[in-house]
């Protein structure tokens, strides 16, 4: 039976419902257990699970995640909690150099099946060093995964999905969307990765993004229609996995194409997926992809600049006016 | 052959003026003059009253978080006093007392924690650097401007401030062990605050005290009664010479508590008892240096109702200049990525456009920042 339930409370839901099916899933990360989470989300999880399963880290982003990695190594599915993902910089060589290449280095000796997840991105005013946007930098990387959930539906399915998965996987949770609501089934279902999901269908053009700013997308889609522009939103909920082809048969009807990137543009997800549309739609295209991207400058602490920096509907209309010629 | 020992080990624990009131005639002679300690208590008492303020603003909404500095005072303030006004702070967000006490005005706290990057431009003679949001990454910061001194042959030293629960990053211990290898003037000074958020210090570290960490590393450590600035001027005042003369670190463990939640995003009531705070209200650094300036007839209840009045005039005067300084503006968020601004975000600081997202400056139309009703 769907029902409506937040964010947060869908996460912890695909947690509890694999630490029951799967006795080697343990969550590791500070304030999880005692203080049942710094966000809420592992709420009741100590009480149920125990101080054995559900386990609060002192403040060593780098000690807990090499201990996930060394505790993967030998049979268990960590899930490790970053309390923002703006902290795990700190554990940057554990989670980049080591998890995604343990596989690879040892000729297929030791599978990671750990997943890394926590919120993230900009637009809470938590300054630079607390507002990052991780997902292009770390999706450079390969050997890991990636799933950026849009709503509490996806937040389950993708998460559940993500500890089942015997690679390293990176579930970004956006800080902004934790307290929204949304129908979630109860008990089991997964998400497919890399299987994009069309939001909103329209005609005249493709808008491509992950989480947060596909509302943005949708608030804008919404204004364009009434100028006459069918827009076409498109989440594409894993990174990698990338579900290209959708987005590229997308483009092939529309002829227009608009990618929305909460990174920065130098070298990002919004870079990438321009350059492989291009390449794949190179004869369908009627303009050149339009990137809208935070500005390139770190995360401004002030609201007005942190909300101007961030790609908003606003940006997002002009793009699409302007890839339309509609402008 | 039975093992020998080779090595044997003490931490000593330093207090000189006790809740109580009793003090330390024969430690604490020479530490504090009297009329210092008059000024020591005027000053902590405005920090006490900015705290609280600041906590407020938070409530009212003024200001997005605050993490409260009350009843850790002492700590940063008896640190800083014991420094030279070119020694480096490289502090972490609980050390407001020491700050001022070195001279930054109080709105650039204010003015950080209503979400201005301008509360970080701090002013280059004050030495100290802007705090740290990643936990203990501001300790190697404290090794490299020790070490540039040492380099340019300057007498500065520097001094880091860190929690208890930065003892457990990486950061932390790297910072150690290069200080102490390479021979650098750092004072390592924590605050052992009993609390990480809602994780108790000995889920941080399992040997009995923090400070024999340093030992570890081979470094002097002493552990001492943070909430006494006496002993908080001591320790800092030997590790400062050590440093000075022999280019030595000192790890210092400083006791004392945060009476309030850890941020204003916090309510400490759900994990912490009620007992314990009310065992450290007793041990306030402000009540203490009161009692003893009392048992000395050097501060009276008019003097106190005066100070009282000053400490809201000024706070009030600083959170006024902060609040009408005016927000920043859209080009603003482009100055100071460079040393230098690159032709690419020039083009960007004029027009908001870039064309490295296909977007054409050219084409600038007039903008309007749309509030959305999105998350
Ligand atoms: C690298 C990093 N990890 C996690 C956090 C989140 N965080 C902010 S303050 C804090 C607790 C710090 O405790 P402690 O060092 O004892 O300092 P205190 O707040 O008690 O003064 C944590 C975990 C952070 N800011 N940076
Ligand atoms: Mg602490």
């Amino acid at each position: 039976m769907p029902r409506s339930i937040e964010f947060r409370e869908a996460i912890r839901e695909a947690m509890c419902e694999e630490m029951r099916r799967d006795a080697r899933v343990f969550l590791l990360g500070e304030e999880v257990a005692q203080y049942q989470g710094a966000y809420k989300v592992s709420r009741g999880m100590l009480k149920e699970f125990g101080p054995r399963r559900v386990i609060d880290a002192p403040i060593s982003e780098n000690g807990f995640s090499g201990l996930g990695i060394g505790a993967a190594m030998y049979g268990l599915r960590p899930i490790i909690e970053f309390m923002s993902w703006s902290f795990s910089l700190v554990a940057a060589d554990q989670i980049l150099n080591n998890a995604p290449k343990m596989l690879y280095m040892s000729g297929g000796q030791f599978p990671i099946p750990i997943v890394f997840r926590g919120n993230g991105g900009a637009g809470g005013q938590l300054g630079s060093t607390h507002s990052w946007c991780v997902e292009s930098m770390y999706a450079n990387v390969p050997g890991l995964k990636m799933a950026i959930p849009f709503d509490a539906y996806d937040a389950k399915g993708l998460l559940k999905t993500a500890i089942r998965d015997d690679n390293p996987v990176f579930v970004l949770e956006s800080e902004r969307l934790l307290s929204v609501k949304g129908e979630v089934p109860e008990g089991d279902y997964l998400v497919p990765f890399g299987e994009a999901a069309i939001r909103r269908q329209g005609t005249d053009c493709t808008i491509v993004s992950f989480g947060r700013p596909l509302y943005f997308c949708l608030e804008a889609a919404e204004s364009l229609a009434a100028e006459g522009i069918e827009c076409e939103v498109i989440d594409g909920r894993t990174v990698r996995p990338l579900d290209i082809e959708t987005i590229s048969r997308s483009v092939a009807r529309t002829n227009y194409c608009v990618v929305v990137d909460e990174s920065w543009p130098f070298a990002s997800i919004g870079a990438e997926l321009a350059a492989q549309i291009h390449v794949l739609n190179f004869d369908d295209l009627d303009n050149h992809v339009v990137r809208v991207q935070a500005d390139d400058v770190p995360a401004p602490y002030a609201y007005n600049l942190e909300q101007e920096m961030l790609p908003n509907a606003r940006k997002i209309c002009e793009a699409v006016r302007a890839v339309t010629y509609a402008a | 052959m039975p093992a020998k020992i080779v090595f044997h080990a003490k931490i000593e624990s330093v207090s000189i003026l006790d809740e109580q009131g009793n003090f330390d005639a024969k430690l604490g002679k020479d530490v504090i003059p009297d009329t210092d300690v008059v000024r020591l208590y005027e000053h902590m008492t405005i920090c006490r009253q900015f705290d609280e303020v600041a906590f407020k603003l938070q409530r009212s909404g003024r200001m997005g978080t605050y993490p409260e500095n009350r009843g850790q005072e002492a700590v940063s303030l008896g640190a800083v006093y014991a420094l030279h006004p070119d020694d480096w702070l490289v502090p972490c967000y609980r050390e407001n007392c020491g700050l001022f006490w070195r001279g930054l005005p109080m709105e650039y706290i204010l003015l950080h924690w209503m979400g201005d990057e301008r509360g970080n431009e701090i002013p280059r003679d004050l030495y100290m650097t802007p705090q740290a949001i990643p936990i203990g990454t501001q300790m190697l910061h404290a090794v490299g401007l020790a070490w540039a001194g040492k380099y340019r042959k300057k007498d500065s030293i520097a001094c880091a401030f860190f929690g208890d629960g930065a003892t457990s990053e990486g950061d932390c211990h790297e910072a150690l062990n290069f200080a102490a290898n390479l021979d650098l003037p750092v004072v390592f000074v924590c605050q052992n605050n009993g609390w990480a958020i809602s994780v108790p210090t000995k889920m941080q570290c399992s040997a009995p005290t923090l400070a024999q960490r340093g030992l570890a590393y081979g470094m002097e450590c002493v552990q001492c009664d943070g909430n006494d600035i006496f002993a908080m001027a001591k320790v800092v005042g030997e590790a400062a010479e050590r440093a000075r003369r022999d280019h030595r670190p000192t790890f210092i463990e400083a006791l004392t508590y945060r009476l309030g939640d850890h941020t204003t995003a916090d309510d400490a009531r759900r994990y912490r008892d009620e007992a314990e705070l009310k065992k450290w209200l007793k041990r306030d650094p402000l009540i203490r240096i009161r009692t003893y300036l009392q048992q000395r007839k050097l501060f009276d209840d008019s003097r106190e109702k005066a100070l009282q009045a000053r400490a809201r005039e000024e706070v009030a005067a600083a959170v006024k200049r902060a609040e009408e300084i005016a927000a920043p503006t859209s080009s603003d968020m482009f100055d100071w990525l460079y040393a230098e601004m690159p032709g690419e975000l020039a083009t960007q600081r004029a027009t908001l456009r870039t064309s490295g997202l296909g977007q054409d400056p050219s084409q600038l139309q007039e903008q309007s920042p749309a509030p959305s009703r999105n998350p």
